[in-house]
């Protein structure tokens, strides 16, 4: 059933849940970017968090990770506070957020993601190399390895940024819109890793942009306008009404649904 | 010749040979850091923001010792380094103005403090005005003690958190998602510009400065592609900046050391600007060159092979073809030919094996494969 917004007892015992979120609020220069968010994160499944522009999606990750100030809030990771379970956390953030032209190759950013196992003064070595290759290779861009990353591709720099967060072999997992603007073979590989990681029990929240894709790529939804609208199973939270909460009543197609009551029943696209 | 050889034998050549050299070291590590920062500015700021540390430092200890002005310095630049993130991130002044603000500010309080100085009854005030633009001549052992010493560290601790900071520099997000201690690591980091700072203070002066953090990485990252390897030839390029600018100055009588360090430093990143095989201007040109002479020869070998399959390929046909003189055929064929892509035939030209080859690659190349959509 999909989550009122004041939830009673969570389906299962938070202690263990991969996220879980209580009042969380974030407020920038008075204006709230969320507002009272809870969340309750479903281990072992592809989980999206959609809304319109502005809703506070990469906000809501950004404050969970601790990048961003809060002015309310309890955040629980496996039961445990951020700094007790960031090793257990991999996240890939927007492409927008770093300078390509920086001077490292593919392989290095790759590594980075080995920084937090090796500890301080420990130079990557030969072991750290051989698991940054098997992570670009999980994502398809073994021969790139030596490449600087500036001659690549927007999609090719979104796996890469993927591949840096599979080498901490996390169990919970964030992405920031890595399905935006990304060609055919990266949506494939990032499709592919997700499914492999759901198949190894890892549990991914991921910032979805495209609403035409969400009920084939992911099982949880959680819709998202400052303040968390609906939250639940894929089916359940993708309705009209819901839809039509979140975005205003701006989405066309969803009205045509409204005559549908069958849960299988696919949105048409706009014609 | 004789200036070469008196770097060993003259002591003040020497040490100002010495001075410069490891300045141009350090500056050039640590510069390296705050140009992929965007924070050359802050260099700047650290720079200026010294002139009222080494006034005060005089004035509160009567010392005119190098170690305690430029420890004075280096206080102010990261007082100045400190106000200017509190400014930030509590007002909604943008980051350039803020910057600017603060160097001007604290420049101007240290000039004010200067002639305050200057105009003092103390005998053995003067002279602390070399600091504006440096005074490399007054460069003693001791001084180049000082400067080992400050640069050492400074050197020592960019090795031990190397990786640290290079995450820090390419994605401080994700460092801090990692848990590394991210605000730490970058006070940490402008620090060390601090001590580079001091390091440069005697040989360039406050104003000229930031060119010793700025030029030698920006000329580093004309040559190579691996931070690595452009921290490398920073310290190099500024190290050879360094004692050039001695070598230069000592041979003339009047020439500053200091501002010809900077523009040997410059005329290093003019020429790298132009030449430097990886990014140089001259190089990207005849890359382009050669690039759009290799796409008009495939395109022209295409044309070649479709006429070639209705009637023979000659220079009438081909002019025909393509709206152009004979004579301008005459000379693509040719380009053809000595391409190894073309040879006579009995009724004007044919492909070769390899121009047959080739044509198939292009052909290839160009169909929009449905499934593998890869992009090279």
């Amino acid at each position: 059933m999909t989550t009122p917004l004041r939830p009673t007892l969570p389906q299962e015992p938070e202690a263990l849940s991969p996220l879980h979120v209580r009042d969380l609020t974030v407020v920038y220069r008075e204006k709230p970017a969320l507002w009272d968010v809870d969340l309750e994160i479903p281990a072992g499944q592809l989980c999206a968090i959609v809304g319109p522009n502005g809703a506070g999606k990469s906000t809501l990750i950004k404050a969970v990770l601790g990048l961003v100030p809060t002015a309310s809030g309890q955040v629980r990771f496996f039961g445990q506070s951020l700094a007790q379970a960031r090793k257990r956390i991999g996240y890939v953030p927007q492409r927008g957020s770093v300078d390509w032209d920086f001077p490292t190759s593919v392989l290095d950013v790759v590594m980075m993601g080995l920084y937090g196992k090796l500890g301080w003064f420990k130079r990557p070595g030969p072991r750290e190399r051989e698991a940054a290759l098997r992570c670009l290779e999980q994502v398809s861009l073994l021969e790139y390895a030596h490449r600087q990353i500036s001659q690549l591709s927007g999609g090719q720099q979104q796996r890469v940024f993927l591949a840096r967060a599979l080498a901490q072999d996390a169990d919970l997992y964030f992405m920031d819109e890595p399905f935006a603007g990304v060609d055919a073979v990266t949506e494939e590989a990032i499709l592919r890793v997700l499914h492999e990681l759901k198949g190894h029990g890892k549990t991914v929240v991921i910032v979805h942009h495209d609403l035409e894709t969400v009920r084939d790529y992911f099982d949880h939804l959680t819709l998202l306008n400052v303040q968390v609208i609906a939250s639940g199973p894929i089916d359940e939270t993708f309705t009209p009404e819901n839809l039509k909460r979140t975005y205003g009543g701006r989405m066309r197609w969803g009205e045509g649904e409204k005559a549908k009551e069958t849960p299988e029943a696919r949105p048409q696209p706009p014609s | 010749m004789s200036e070469l050889l008196s770097i060993f034998t003259d002591y003040t050549l020497r040490n100002v040979a010495l001075g410069s050299g490891i300045l141009g070291v350090v500056g050039g590590v640590l510069g390296t850091f705050a140009v992929l920062r965007r924070q050359s500015m802050l260099g700047d700021v650290l720079a200026h923001a010294a002139l009222p540390g080494i006034c005060l430092a005089f004035i509160l200890s009567g010392s005119k010792a190098p170690l305690v002005l430029l420890l004075g310095g280096g206080l102010a630049g990261w007082l100045a380094a400190w106000l200017v993130l509190f400014v930030l991130r509590h007002s909604r002044l943008p980051e350039d103005s803020a910057l600017g603000v603060m160097l001007s500010s604290f420049f101007a309080f240290g000039v004010a403090l200067l002639t305050f100085i200057q105009h003092g009854n103390n005998a053995s005030q003067a002279g602390l005005d070399r600091f504006i633009f440096g005074q490399a001549a007054t460069i003693v052992a001791s001084d180049v003690l000082n400067f080992g010493v400050l640069g050492g560290i400074a050197l020592l601790c960019v090795g031990l958190f190397y990786k640290e900071f290079k995450l820090l520099s390419f994605d401080p997000a994700y460092a801090h998602s990692l848990g590394l201690p991210v605000q730490g690591l970058s006070t940490l980091l402008t620090s060390l510009t601090v001590l580079a700072v001091m390091v440069g203070l005697q040989t360039v002066g406050v104003v000229l400065m930031a060119a010793m953090l700025i030029a030698p990485a920006a000329v580093a990252r004309q040559w190579t592609d691996r931070l690595g390897s452009m921290i490398g030839l920073s310290a190099l390029f500024g190290a050879l900046a360094g004692v050039s600018g001695a070598l230069i100055s000592a041979s003339r009588e009047n020439l500053p050391t200091g501002p010809l360090v900077v523009l040997t430093m410059s005329a290093i990143l003019l020429i790298s600007l132009f030449f430097a095989p990886l990014r140089g201007l001259v190089w990207d040109w005849v890359r382009t060159r050669q690039n759009r002479r290799r796409v008009r020869l495939e395109r022209l070998l295409l044309e070649a092979q479709m006429l070639h399959q209705h009637q023979p390929l000659t220079p009438q046909a081909l002019a025909l073809h393509r709206h152009e003189s004979q004579s301008a055929a005459q000379q693509h064929l040719e380009e053809l030919r000595s391409r190894g892509w073309l040879e006579p035939g009995q009724q004007g030209f044919r492909l070769t094996p390899a121009g047959q080859q080739k044509a198939q690659e292009l052909e290839q190349a160009m169909r929009v494969l449905p499934k593998s959509a890869e992009d090279r």
